[in-house]
């Protein structure tokens, strides 16, 4: 417990204001329903209006509460990117263990299916998706869970098959064991720190690109308040000098950028001093 | 012993790591002197600090080290904390260096030519077509073949032992004072070994060079050296000439590393070879792709309670015949059959209990346990997989198993590999393979990675063990000195086929085969005359 | 024949391979659309005459398989169909509108390529030093940003409080190459700063990654200066990897460019593909998906080629 708290300390500041950004955004998260006076589709007074105590930070194109839907935005966002995270891990986390510990025919077969997806520009592919498959929020996660999971399957197959090839692996293999020790007991253990890592970083991507595929009108649809929409609806705002627009920007970049700080610093420290 | 006309004079250098764990000192105040054309063979264990104390002769340190005291003063230029402009300026011109691993210290964009002449050029010592002609020159004295077009090879295409003799031409471009040697020959096999030895020791007479010779192995500096430093733990221990040192080793230390030379097996009763074979295999063919064949008509018998050792050099097939046995690789004719029953080719098409009976220990005791297991959960998993033991009566025999290995169960049952030494890693794969209670085990150059004292102490072991539960081993190496140790049968190969085998008094005593012969003269010994003695018997020969 | 050959036409083959499993896929997926795309064109005025009469005169009515040779033939001789929203042929709608987005992204890469390279190669000299942890931090918060949020803090920035550029790219056909470039600073500015980072950071990673070689080591030990064993030692060995990062981030570039030009109102390919995403307008649709996916992997493929010939254990082989 003592080297835990000693470890604490040598910290960066960087990956500590990281740490302390993102527990703080997971708490206003939950806490939201319980902190605004309003709802998120509620209209509240006349569109545009500027900052007062009522509306601390005004109302939007339709007149509803900006701090409001700030929040709601937030929520919305970030549980929906956090949903598609997970979902694209299970897919590509699954495939990869499979493709290297039964390996066979499967393998080929499911890398160059990734191989394939990864070659067409992701955003775009995003775009056509969902203009075919229509802009709900199952298509959107499943959409972009798919496509990420292609990035997680590339991951875990490398990473995978430089312990599968491991002599502690054959052998338990030589032992008999079956496929579901080897995954569990064998490889994914000595994975762990660059798929959370990775987990990190992916999580980053989807959030960006939900942002960016609602900012683009495609993505989380109107009246669910979300970041990359509110920048959308309220761009007209810049043109007059007022900043509001830039909140929900900001509150995107200040988000990622502090999962990347945590991040670098966990990918620091996993690989130690070979710089 | 302090020599005013020495060269290379280090007085009590310090050098400290900077690692996760905080610093350690990896060299504690080196005092060295060097005079000018004497060769100084530095010998020591793995972590010994001999490296470190190559590098720190030439005033450079590893990322994440450095110096800590002390000087070290070359030719009246002291190369600690001098500007890199004077370090830079005394490399290649007056100090050189040799590296362990030539392939992967050659760039591999340049060809051998051009990163010879590269400084010679730089430093305005002769023009290109002159440092060309010399090129050819020196790789002629250092035996190359062809001298006149290898250098116009880029690295990749040119074998090991040549890219050594390569790099030791590329020391010599300058005509420098010093040469640094870091283990030039560890990387090689014996036979290759012997023609780089003598062609390292006969161009650096020939040039006047003094060099620092670094090495773990003692024939092979007893062949180099005409002094002898002993370092342990970053100290030096003691130092003398050659032959003083060879003849009368002063400290203990020193004694049990000379000792461990000499080994010779306990006389034990040897099993039987009357009976049926406990192991044997007959006429297989294999190999990794459709045109390769790694293995050609091979077959050996291995008797119950007896050891056979499976001698051969690098591309010989011999892991690759341990791979057919354990199942690894399906061969593509032939058979295996244990205990006169045949086991199916591909491992995961045998039986629970035909895996059990035969067991493999690895060379790399690092990569051959799970980082994220404690030792027990590794000795654990094989006994409640194949007996199904589980709770108390599993833990009793865990223990057992490790008072067998000679590691004691109450410190080692929770720790994780990580906080374990080099061969108390290796007994744990002894542990895990015994846990399985097989017949049969192969031993896949076991004590290879190993340094000799400890070595020494695992093949003690292991003969132990075969006794206690009469087990066959399947000895795989290309070291001479331990199936000396181990063996009572020796199969002896080369490019996938067997050249002889037979008992080992008889294929050790009287080898009938040409490679055989060659193969056991190359072993280098501790006379320090052996090496003139095996060349001259070689240049009779042709 | 020579092996490096045969590995590069091996890596054409599948790029070809990949560009036609693309153009399938845009087609196929449109067909397996609900509704009707003759239904769709007429709208409001829609009777069973009128839809069967269209979808005749559309070849509605021929096999799907047919449709898409013919569409295929089509495509590849210049000829992308009728937009669904203003009955203008396709080809006419995008002419210009590629171009613009050549013109943006040529500028972005313009600017991005020397600067990261150049950033890159000094992080890396002078690795963990003050300079390398700075450009490391503001590099990854770039990387963090949203592509929009960079873009408005530039307008607001540059547009609004300082006056001194346009906050919109109202660039038109007609305008002068000088008018140009002013309208498309902002836009180009907004995309070299994503891509800078992510460009520098790869720089650095496969430089450095080279500079822990024993071979590096051993430049330094036969005197070599670090300039020297940069310039020397490691650039000869760091061309693939380079190229391949060039390569890697002008095909982000290319995706990048759809938000940017959103944000500015550039009249772009970005631009025209959202509108007609959101429109439906699916021949449109279509034909842009194709032509931003065929210069991804055309990037893709170039990468990988010249780090194949690059590699000298590729190319002199024994």
């Amino acid at each position: 417990m003592k080297t835990r708290l000693a470890n604490l300390r040598q910290v960066p500041p960087t990956a500590l204001f990281g740490i302390v950004i993102v527990i703080l955004y997971i708490v206003l998260a939950i806490l939201t329903p319980a902190l605004t006076p309003y709802s998120q589709r509620e209209i509240v007074g006349g569109a545009f209006l500027p900052w007062t105590s009522a509306h601390p930070l005004g109302t939007d194109s339709l007149g509803r509460d900006m701090l409001t839907r700030l929040l709601y935005g937030g929520r919305n966002t970030l549980g929906i990117a956090f949903v598609t995270t997970i979902l694209a891990f299970a897919i590509g986390m699954a495939a990869g263990l499979v493709a290297v510990t039964v390996g066979g025919w499967l393998e080929p077969i499911l890398s160059r299916i990734v191989d394939m997806l990864m070659s067409i520009p992701q955003l775009i592919f995003k775009l056509f998706l969902l203009s075919i498959f229509g802009t709900s929020i199952p298509t959107l996660i499943l959409v972009i869970a798919v496509l990420d999971s292609t990035r997680v399957f590339r991951l875990t197959r490398a990473a995978a098959s430089s312990i599968a090839v491991m002599d502690y692996v054959e052998a338990a293999r030589l032992r008999g064991e079956g496929p579901w020790w080897l995954m569990t007991r064998e490889i994914l253990p000595n994975i762990t720190a660059p798929l959370i890592a990775e987990f990190g970083l992916r999580f980053c991507f989807v959030f960006l690109a939900i942002a960016a595929l609602s900012f683009l009108g495609l993505g989380i649809q109107p009246p669910l308040a979300d970041w990359g929409s509110m920048v959308r609806e309220n761009a007209t705002l810049i043109t007059f000098g007022d900043i509001t627009p830039l909140i929900p920007a900001a509150a995107i970049a200040v988000l990622t950028i502090s999962v990347n700080f945590i991040v670098d610093w966990m990918l620091h420290k996993s690989t130690g001093l070979k710089e | 012993m302090s020599d005013p006309t020495a060269l290379l004079k280090l007085r009590d250098l310090r050098l400290d790591g900077q690692g996760a764990s905080g610093t350690t000192h990896i060299l504690r105040g080196i005092d060295l002197d060097l005079a000018k054309g004497e060769v100084l063979g530095v010998i020591g264990e793995s972590g010994a600090g001999k490296s470190s104390l190559g590098l720190a002769a030439m005033g450079f340190c590893r990322n994440g080290c450095r110096f800590a005291g002390g000087s070290a003063n070359f030719d009246g230029n002291e190369l600690i904390g001098a500007r890199p402009a004077v370090l830079s300026g005394l490399r290649s011109t007056r100090i050189a260096y040799v590296a362990q691993s030539a392939a992967a210290s050659f760039n591999p964009a340049w060809r051998l030519i051009d990163q010879y002449c590269e400084f010679p050029v730089l430093r305005g010592l002769m023009d290109r077509k002159a440092a060309e002609k010399d090129a050819i020159e020196i790789y002629e004295q250092l035996r190359l073949p062809n001298p006149k077009e290898i250098g116009f090879r880029y690295p990749h295409q040119v074998s090991g032992g040549q890219l050594q003799r390569a790099m030791t031409a590329m020391a010599m471009s300058c005509r420098p004072d010093l040469i640094i040697f870091d283990e030039p020959t560890t990387a090689l096999d014996v036979t290759t070994q012997i023609e780089v030895l003598s062609a390292i020791r006969s161009a650096v007479n020939e040039l006047g060079t003094a060099a620092l010779y670094i090495t773990h192995d003692l024939a092979v500096v007893a062949q180099m050296a005409d002094r002898i430093m002993v370092m342990r733990h970053g100290e030096v221990v003691e130092e003398a000439a050659t032959r003083t040192m060879l003849d009368a080793p002063r400290e203990a230390y020193t004694k049990s590393l000379w000792a461990v030379r000499n080994i010779r097996p306990p006389a034990k009763p040897l099993p039987p070879t009357d009976t049926a074979p406990l192991m044997q295999i007959s006429n297989v063919t294999a190999g990794y792709g459709s045109n390769d064949t790694a293995l050609q008509d091979i077959g050996f018998d291995v008797h119950a309670g007896r050891t056979r050792a499976v001698v051969g050099e690098s591309g010989s097939g011999k892991s690759t015949a341990a791979r057919v046995i354990a199942g690894l690789l399906p061969p593509r004719s032939g058979e295996v059959r244990l205990d006169g029953q045949l086991l199916p080719p591909d491992y995961r098409k045998r039986s629970r209990d035909q895996l059990r009976k035969v067991q493999l220990i690895y060379q790399m005791a690092d990569t051959a346990l799970n980082p994220r297991q404690r030792i027990g959960d590794i000795i654990a998993r094989p006994v409640s997989f194949y007996a199904g033991l589980r709770g108390r009566a599993l833990r009793e025999r865990v223990r057992e198993i490790l008072s067998d290995i000679e590691l004691d169960p109450d410190t080692y049952m929770d720790r994780s590999p990580a906080e374990l030494s080099g061969g108390q890693k290796q007994r744990v794969g002894i542990g895990r393979a015994l846990a399985a209670e097989p017949q049969f085990i192969i031993c896949d150059e076991v004590t290879s990675a190993l340094d000799q004292i400890v070595a020494e102490n695992i093949l003690t072991l292991l003969q132990r063990v075969q006794r206690d539960y009469g087990l066959s081993y399947m000895f795989i190496t290309h070291d001479l000195s331990t199936v000396r140790a181990i063996a009572d049968d020796v199969t002896v190969m080369q490019r996938g086929k067997i050249v002889e085998q037979g008992t080992a008094t008889h294929i050790l005593e009287c080898p009938q085969h040409e490679y055989t012969r060659k193969l056991l003269a190359s072993v280098p010994e501790m006379d320090p005359d052996w090496l003139s003695k095996q060349v001259s018997g070689v240049d009779s020969i042709v | 024949m020579n092996p490096i050959l045969i590995l590069i036409a091996k890596r054409l083959g599948l790029g070809l391979l990949t560009l036609w499993f693309v153009s399938f896929g845009v087609f196929f997926a449109i067909e397996a659309l609900p509704g009707d795309t003759a239904e769709a064109i007429l709208g409001q005025s829609a009777t069973p005459e009128t839809v069967a009469a269209l979808r005749k005169e559309l070849h509605l009515n021929q096999p799907a398989l047919l449709r898409y040779w013919n569409w295929q033939i089509a495509v590849l001789t210049g000829d992308f169909g009728t937009s669904l929203s203003n009955g203008r042929p396709v080809s006419e709608l995008i002419g210009t509108r590629l171009g613009n987005t050549m013109f943006l992204a040529g500028m972005a890469a313009l600017i991005s390529v020397p600067l990261a390279l150049c950033l890159g190669l000094l992080a890396a000299l002078w690795r963990n030093s003050l300079f390398d942890r700075l450009i490391n931090a503001v590099t990854l918060t770039s990387i963090s940003m949203p592509e929009f949020f960079i873009g408005y803090v530039l307008i607001f920035a540059f547009a609004i409080r300082a006056g001194i550029l346009p906050p919109m790219s109202a660039i038109s056909p007609t305008m002068g190459l000088p008018d140009r470039i002013v309208f498309t600073i902002l836009p180009a500015l907004t995309l070299t700063l994503v891509v800078v980072a992510h460009m520098m950071r790869m720089t650095r990673a496969s430089l450095v990654n080279l500079l822990s070689l024993p071979y590096v080591e051993m430049a330094r030990l036969k005197g070599a200066r670090e300039m020297r064993v940069i310039l020397f030692h490691v650039l000869p060995n760091a061309l693939g990897p380079i190229v391949t990062v060039i390569a890697l981030n002008l095909a982000y570039l290319i995706t990048g460019v759809v938000v940017v030009e959103v944000v500015f109102v550039y009249p772009g390919l970005g631009q025209l593909l959202v509108d007609s995403v959101s429109s439906r307008d699916l021949p449109v649709v279509q034909v842009s998906c194709m032509i931003f996916a065929s210069a991804y992997i055309l990037l893709n493929l170039t990468a990988d080629v010249i780090a194949i010939v690059s590699d000298p254990r590729q190319l002199h082989r024994t």
